[in-house]
């Protein structure tokens, strides 16, 4: 297997008696990237997750994991990776500090190195403040900044975060997905799972998207968008009045559009880039007029419910 | 090596701290001293020139306002004690979410059900050292009578065998907190087999005995002797009579053998010649009974040890 490559599966798969959780998964992420793994609730993001941590046995195929089989060096491999869970817990009566120190404790890190590390990291997710307060009193956006701490305690080569992001407001959302962001720019080789397709947009190097344990698609969001639509990556929609026969070609002919779709009293123009000045010329000078111009950048959202429909 | 230690650490203060391992000691030293108190004021009523083991008299006479012995009280509440130990070791790590996140860590998955084994262990024994310390220092000073060689070793034996019957109960507790996601219901479980073992199993040993070997009041010795050894046979499924018989021998060691006297006790105490057995009998009379405590302590933990290790690891 390749140097580069620091997560790297093949033909993994996992069935529970009858039902295939992950099926034939073929897998690649290199040193230092954000990879996206999307899909619904029940796709097998989780199972791949747990598989490669070692905490569940593939049915076939192999993983490895910076070279390491987690199947049977399971230590060497958690050595290595922090695993946020979906839904993270910490002991309630005990300290934000405490939970840390556990944690250093089960990672064998001397005590003295552990404390330094400890407030270093409290620092960095901001909530160095509120370190004494029992966990039980914390909100939920702060345990799970809490987990990524917890993550960062153990120095990891790589990161698997299964829905950091669920159930946070916008604010805390924001803070994990830096705190992640920061990660990754430390070369940790980051896998976030997730349902939420914009946050994986914002932070993730590369997606795959998994449907009913397949990985149907995988790439680069821009690359996946045009795949998945064939079209352009943006989407224009016109709203016009007194519409004349020669529109439509007239816009076909704008380079770089790639699809006209009419409706009664609606344009939708597929492009690759932003051509909302160039249509609205060829609109005015066709004699039509333009009530509303807006445009859509294709993003996850389509690609996703593209694949989903598919699979 | 070291994850073990790291829990067992944690765990240790965690017993240490909680309300409810408070609550049960303070519980346990309140019931401890005052059995010891009512004890001393009436340990002179059987006390003849002849009797020896005045110290361990402590330990198993009763008074009128107080009608427990120490050693009943403790087979009744270490079982509880054991109980409140283990209930909740995996199952609340599940629920809270934290097994998922401890199993990720550099751990082996059995040094999570071994440090948590070793902490209830080592809670209990320090429990029961200290409390039959408190409550020998206390009668010391009360009867001023003060124990002999023997009389420490028999006492030291009988810790031994308590820690062994709370040993029991814990693991029990924690067998059922592999096998049950709730801790309400594991807790429940291992309190409903306590009140069968402790109460309704010896009913029913009674009545199967009476059903197999019928008496009467004209019934022969040799029939009574019968029916009380299937009585006893039934009854020695429960650990509380097997640790009751052990606790017989080592510290009312005039009483010999349980299986060959226990039913004459009560035909011939008042008269009997007090022979004492050396402590060496006592300890072999006793030892079936504590290795078969201590083979169902590890049978339990062996049971949850498997299906502990072979458990799928899911967040939800």
């Amino acid at each position: 297997m390749s140097q580069q490559s620091v997560i790297e599966t093949k033909d993994l798969a996992k069935a529970y008696g009858n039902f295939v959780a992950v099926d034939q998964l073929n897998l690649r992420v290199g040193e230092g990237e954000v990879f996206g793994f999307l899909g619904p609730n029940g796709a097998g993001k989780t199972t791949t997750l747990l598989m490669l941590l070692g905490l569940t046995e593939p049915t076939s195929g192999v993983a490895r994991v910076c070279g390491y089989d987690p199947t049977r060096e399971p230590l060497n491999v958690k050595r290595i990776v922090g695993y946020l869970p979906e839904k993270v817990g910490f002991y309630e009566d005990l300290s934000a500090r405490y939970n840390l120190d556990y944690t250093a404790a089960l990672n064998g890190l001397p005590r003295e190195d552990a404390a330094r590390r400890i407030n270093e990291i409290l620092d960095t997710v901001g909530l160095a403040d509120v370190a004494e307060q029992k966990v039980g009193e914390f909100s939920h956006g702060m345990k799970q900044r809490l987990g990524v701490a917890d993550v960062m305690i153990k120095a990891p080569k790589v990161a698997f975060f299964d829905e950091p992001t669920a159930g946070i407001d916008p604010e805390g959302i924001d803070q994990v997905l830096t705190l992640i962001t920061t990660m990754s720019k430390k070369k940790v080789t980051v896998i976030l799972s997730s349902h939420q397709l914009h946050q994986v947009q914002k932070v993730c190097t590369r997606v795959g998207i998994l449907a009913k344990g397949r990985l149907v698609a995988e790439g680069s969001v821009d690359r996946l968008g045009r795949d998945a639509l064939g079209g352009g990556k943006f989407r224009i929609e016109l709203q016009i009045s007194q519409r004349t026969g020669k529109l439509i070609s007239s816009i076909k002919s704008i380079r770089g559009v790639t699809n006209v779709e009419s409706t009664d009293d609606l344009l939708l123009v597929s492009c690759d880039e932003d051509l909302r000045p160039q249509v609205a010329r060829t609109v005015v000078d066709s004699g039509s007029l333009l009530v509303q111009m807006k445009i859509e950048e294709y993003g996850l959202e389509e690609i996703y419910m593209k694949y989903f429909r598919e699979s | 090596m070291s994850g073990v230690m790291a829990i067992f650490r944690k765990e240790l203060a965690d017993h240490f701290t909680s309300k409810r391992f408070i609550i049960l000691s303070l519980l346990i030293y309140l019931a401890g001293i005052a059995t010891i108190y009512v004890a001393a004021q009436n340990i002179r009523s059987g006390i003849t020139e002849t009797t020896q083991f005045i110290f361990l008299r402590l330990f198993i006479v009763s008074g009128e306002t107080l009608p427990f012995s120490f050693p009943l009280f403790l087979s009744l509440f270490i079982p509880i004690v054991g109980i409140a130990l283990g209930f909740d070791a995996i199952n609340s790590e599940r629920t809270s979410g934290n097994l998922s996140r401890l199993l990720s860590q550099p751990l082996y998955r059995d040094s999570v059900i071994n440090g948590k084994f070793l902490a209830g262990l080592f809670t209990l024994a320090i429990l029961v050292v200290s409390i039959v310390a408190v409550v020998a220092g206390m009668g010391l000073r009360m009867i001023g009578v003060p124990p002999s060689a023997e009389e420490v070793l028999r006492l030291f034996a009988f810790i031994f065998a308590s820690i062994i019957y709370g040993a029991f109960w814990m693991s029990l507790a924690v067998l059922f907190s592999v096998f049950f996601r709730r801790t309400a219901t594991s807790v429940l479980a291992s309190i409903a087999l306590w009140i069968f073992l402790f109460l309704f199993l010896s009913m029913i040993a009674r009545v199967i005995a009476g059903a197999a070997v019928p008496i009467d009041q004209n019934s022969s010795l040799e029939l009574l002797l019968r029916n009380d050894e299937v009585y006893r046979t039934i009854n020695r499924i429960s650990p509380n009579t097997v640790y009751g018989e052990a606790v017989q021998v080592l510290l009312m060691p005039e009483l010999g053998n349980p299986s060959t006297t226990l039913m004459l006790v009560s035909i011939a105490t008042a008269g009997m010649i007090p022979s004492p057995l050396p402590l060496g009998q006592s300890l072999l009379i006793v030892w079936p009974q504590l290795t078969s405590l201590i083979a169902l302590t590890a049978l339990c933990f062996a049971i949850s040890y498997i299906k502990f290790m072979r458990e799928e690891i899911r967040s939800t």
